[in-house]
């Protein structure tokens, strides 16, 4: 480390962030390798750090002798007002190398507010933001993760998109990047050969043609480029690469713990859910690979925690086989054992027993919405009597802290809906007085709620957002149903949800109010320090954009989507069926009573979903 | 009782002492080397540190007191440690603590003053630092005082080096302390001129009342 990077460190908060030399990271020799790539996430150290996807990629890069693969974050305020005063370019830090340097760019882009950071960090690294003002080969700028299903409001900063699973597709890029960098090829002809890589998605070889209400009439597509873009999955998960030598950070994150990835997929088909339809097909680990890499992955590691990941982890067969072989490993070491998105209808009381054997924390339920006939709409298959026969188990066991998620704004809402939220706590509370073991200790309920986002390649992809005005009428509706001191209301902010709303449904128009946002002074926009709505609606103002068109605007059934270009094996038909499906309160059962084709199926060559 | 000593080097400077006693935990685990942990509601490691050492100051003189619970011969510790531990953590020695820490009364600390601009003459601001006295504006969380902190300077020394000064001096520790940083203020205090931009601390070596090295 050198002494002005140094001297910058004395000086901002948490330093060890910005240090490197966590146990487990991995250094190379930069003059034998043939690709360097800065794998940036663009959030915090501490947010980035607790990216599983982060720590896989990382590891299935540097497993290749020929790739060096280092780390980069985005620096907190502080930070970069020091980096820019001594002019130090953003670095990555095995190496402490400015990011302008290396061969390739990679950015982790997992929610839509993390875009402006991703132009700073580009500008830190003294890198032009725009793809059409880099004309060299390297540093190539490129791009996967959830938000990338939606690749258009990033295409003019991004050179390609790697879309679905990179732990084999990015290797196959930066092979292609090594054989160019090889051979003298310019940065065209590698983008053009890229395009041909199977989930390749070079946004400059697509051009967009509007019509004059401003929705999108065609797009053009330069010969060679695939019309659209199918997204790469894994399809047998225990071969590929993943971490059991994940590297532990010397400074506290947010989830500073194993993170074990059962499965990939959902079975449930929850119908505002984005994940839910862009992690299909359903995928599992084997038992014994699992068993196999959590002992590795804890021993390498010395943490004393283990959380078991997935979208929906009660729904992964063998669940009870799993925690009972983890957990005959884990309680003689101390090791805890936690289970997030467990959900209400199958929690069983034999399994919850053994986990807080170790360790008890709170618990939360989303049931989403608060009367039966919204949860039929968006498919949310947990009844009333599942979510209270659920919170009576946890209520005989002794818990006494309870979260409740709910969404306000959902397709077909009505006040009565909202005030159910209120009654449908207003039961679990009678049901903690009912059944609760201990009741000296009293009950803490939170109620919780979110302003919907429609998002794209769900059956909501249609819908109007409901509004920052009638979202808060519905708060304060809901407000004033919740009477009992034992239940507290939180709301979550509408403004950040709106502009989440425009940036995931947003055209390639879009690309130019992320840049006049990040132009006037905006990065970290996840974080309610940094986040200003005054500043993005006035770089609407300015880019001549009306941000209800993309918020507000219901879409016709026959409309072609910005993000019709990638493929994500659920076809348009499907959601449009689900919608409608939503709009008649019929509820789909879940994949493993019935296959309803939704397409996803089509990304498996060799099995089927759920094997 | 067991004792480590360790330095604390390089990136690993930044680590603060909080993340430090969870990284020393996980660095156990990780070698397979059990420890005593505490009795209660929430039995956590049993780990005791000597003097905390502030995020950004080096150390070659760390000393942490642990138990181990099984019988294994202490000169192989450092070694199944040092396997473990991130860039800039070593442990140099193993050994059954004989010492307790409040016997520690003097901390050598090394120090590079830099300066953007003038740098001033060594033999001045070794002769400011031990003259007759040194008067300073002593501030905790409730009070200030102006006292004389020269008799908390054993001996010091400053010479020249590349963009700044360097500086070695014995300071008083413990209960009655002067910090490497308290210094520095105390110099920048009555010679603005003398005051550096930036300095880079190192902890060198502790030592009892008697000026014995403390290990």
């Amino acid at each position: 480390m050198n002494i002005e990077t140094e001297r910058v460190l004395s000086r901002v908060q948490k330093p060890a962030r910005y240090t490197g030399g966590e146990y487990n990271e991995i250094v190379k020799d930069k003059s034998s390798v043939d690709v360097r790539v800065a794998f940036c996430f663009p959030d915090t150290y501490e947010i980035g750090m607790s990216n599983l996807g982060l720590q896989i990629l990382y590891g299935a890069m540097n497993a290749q002798s020929w790739i060096w693969c280092e780390r980069c974050f985005a620096p907190w305020g502080d930070m970069e007002e020091e980096l820019r005063r001594a002019s130090i370019p953003l670095y990555a830090l095995e190496s402490g190398d400015s990011i302008g340097e290396f061969d390739a760019v990679a950015f982790s882009l997992g929610y839509e507010m993390a875009y402006t950071s991703v132009l700073n960090m580009l500008d830190l690294g003294g890198i032009p933001v725009r793809s059409a003002d880099r004309p060299s080969l390297t540093p190539l700028v490129f791009a996967g993760g959830t938000s990338c299903i939606n690749p258009e409001p990033m295409a003019d900063f991004v050179d390609l998109f790697v879309l679905g699973e990179g732990e084999e597709l990015d290797i196959e890029v930066l092979a292609l990047l090594r054989r160019a960098k090889r051979e003298g090829w310019d940065k065209r002809r590698f983008l053009q050969a890229a395009a041909g890589i199977p989930g390749v998605y070079v946004p400059s070889l697509y051009e967009p043609v509007y019509n004059a209400d401003g929705t999108l009439k065609e797009v053009i597509t330069a010969p060679g480029a695939p019309e659209r873009v199918k997204k790469r999955i894994i399809e047998d998960l225990d071969t590929a690469f993943y971490p059991t030598r994940a590297i532990v950070p010397s400074t506290e994150i947010v989830h500073d713990r194993v993170v074990l990835e059962v499965m990939r997929g959902c079975v449930r088909g929850c119908r505002f859910c984005q994940a839910g339809f862009a992690y299909r097909p359903v995928r599992r680990h084997s038992t014994e690979f699992l068993l196999d890499t959590a002992r590795a992955a804890l021993e390498n590691s010395g943490y004393e925690e283990i959380t078991l990941s997935s979208l929906s982890t009660s729904d992964f067969k063998g669940l009870p086989e799993l925690a009972d072989g983890l957990l005959s490993w884990c309680e003689p070491r101390k090791i805890s054992l936690s289970l997030p998105s467990l959900r209400a209808d199958n929690f069983s009381m034999s399994l919850m027993e053994r986990v807080q054997k170790v360790r008890k924390s709170g618990l939360t339920f989303a049931p989403e919405a608060g009367s039966q006939r919204l949860r039929d709409v968006i498919n949310k298959n947990v009844t009333e009597e599942d979510l209270l026969r659920s919170c009576r188990v946890a209520f005989e066991g002794g818990w006494n802290s309870l979260k409740l998620y709910f969404m306000l704004g959902l397709p077909t809402e009505t006040d009565e809906d909202v005030t159910a939220i209120a009654r449908l706590a207003g039961k679990v509370l009678d049901t903690w007085r009912q059944y609760a073991a201990n009741k000296s200790r009293g009950i803490r309920i939170t109620v919780s709620t979110s302003m919907f986002v429609p998002k794209p390649h769900t059956p909501f992809q249609w819908e109007a957002q409901v509004g920052i005005e009638e979202y808060l009428r519905r708060v304060k509706l809901l407000k004033a149903g919740i009477t009992s001191k034992s239940i507290t209301y939180n709301w979550h902010e509408p403004h950040v949800s709106f502009v989440e709303a425009a940036l995931s449904r947003g055209d390639r128009r879009m690309g130019a109010v992320i840049e006049q946002v990040w132009r006037s002074g905006g990065r970290l926009d996840s974080w309610s320090e940094y986040f200003d709505f005054h500043r993005w609606m006035e770089a609407f103002r300015v880019c001549g954009l009306d941000p209800e068109f993309y918020v507000s605007r219901v879409r016709g059934e026959g409309e072609l989507f910005p993000w019709d270009v990638v493929d994500l094996g659920v076809t348009k038909s499907y959601l449009a069926r689900e919608r409608r499906a939503a709009y008649q309160g019929a509820v789909t059962p879940d994949c493993r009573v019935k296959c309803m084709g939704c397409g996803a199926n089509c990304l498996l060559e060799r099995r089927a979903c759920d094997e | 009782m067991n004792r480590l000593l360790f330095e604390k080097v390089g990136r690993a400077k930044f680590i603060s002492h909080l993340d430090l006693m969870r990284t020393m935990q996980r660095i156990f685990i990780r070698a397979g080397v059990e420890i005593r942990h505490t009795e209660g509601f929430n039995p956590h490691p049993y780990m005791n540190f000597a003097l905390p050492l502030p995020v950004g100051t080096e150390s070659v003189c760390e000393l942490m007191d642990f138990d181990l619970t099984g019988q294994e011969p202490l000169p192989g510790i450092p070694e199944r440690l040092n396997a473990v531990s991130p860039q800039g953590i070593r442990v140099l020695d193993c050994y059954e603590a004989s010492r307790k820490f409040k016997e520690i009364k003097w901390l050598d600390i090394s120090a590079v003053m830099f300066y953007d601009k003038e740098i001033p003459g060594a033999d001045q601001v070794q002769a400011l630092i031990t003259g007759p006295e040194l008067i300073m504006e002593k501030r905790t969380k409730r009070s200030s005082a102006v006292v004389d902190v020269r008799p908390l300077i054993h001996s010091a020394a400053v010479l020249p080096t590349e963009g700044g000064l360097a500086l070695r001096a014995r300071l008083a520790a413990g209960e009655q302390s002067l910090t490497p940083a308290q210094l520095i203020s105390a110099i920048a205090g009555n010679a603005p001129a003398f005051a550096p931009d930036h300095v880079s601390f190192r902890r060198e070596a502790l030592y009892d009342s008697d000026h014995v090295l403390f290990r």
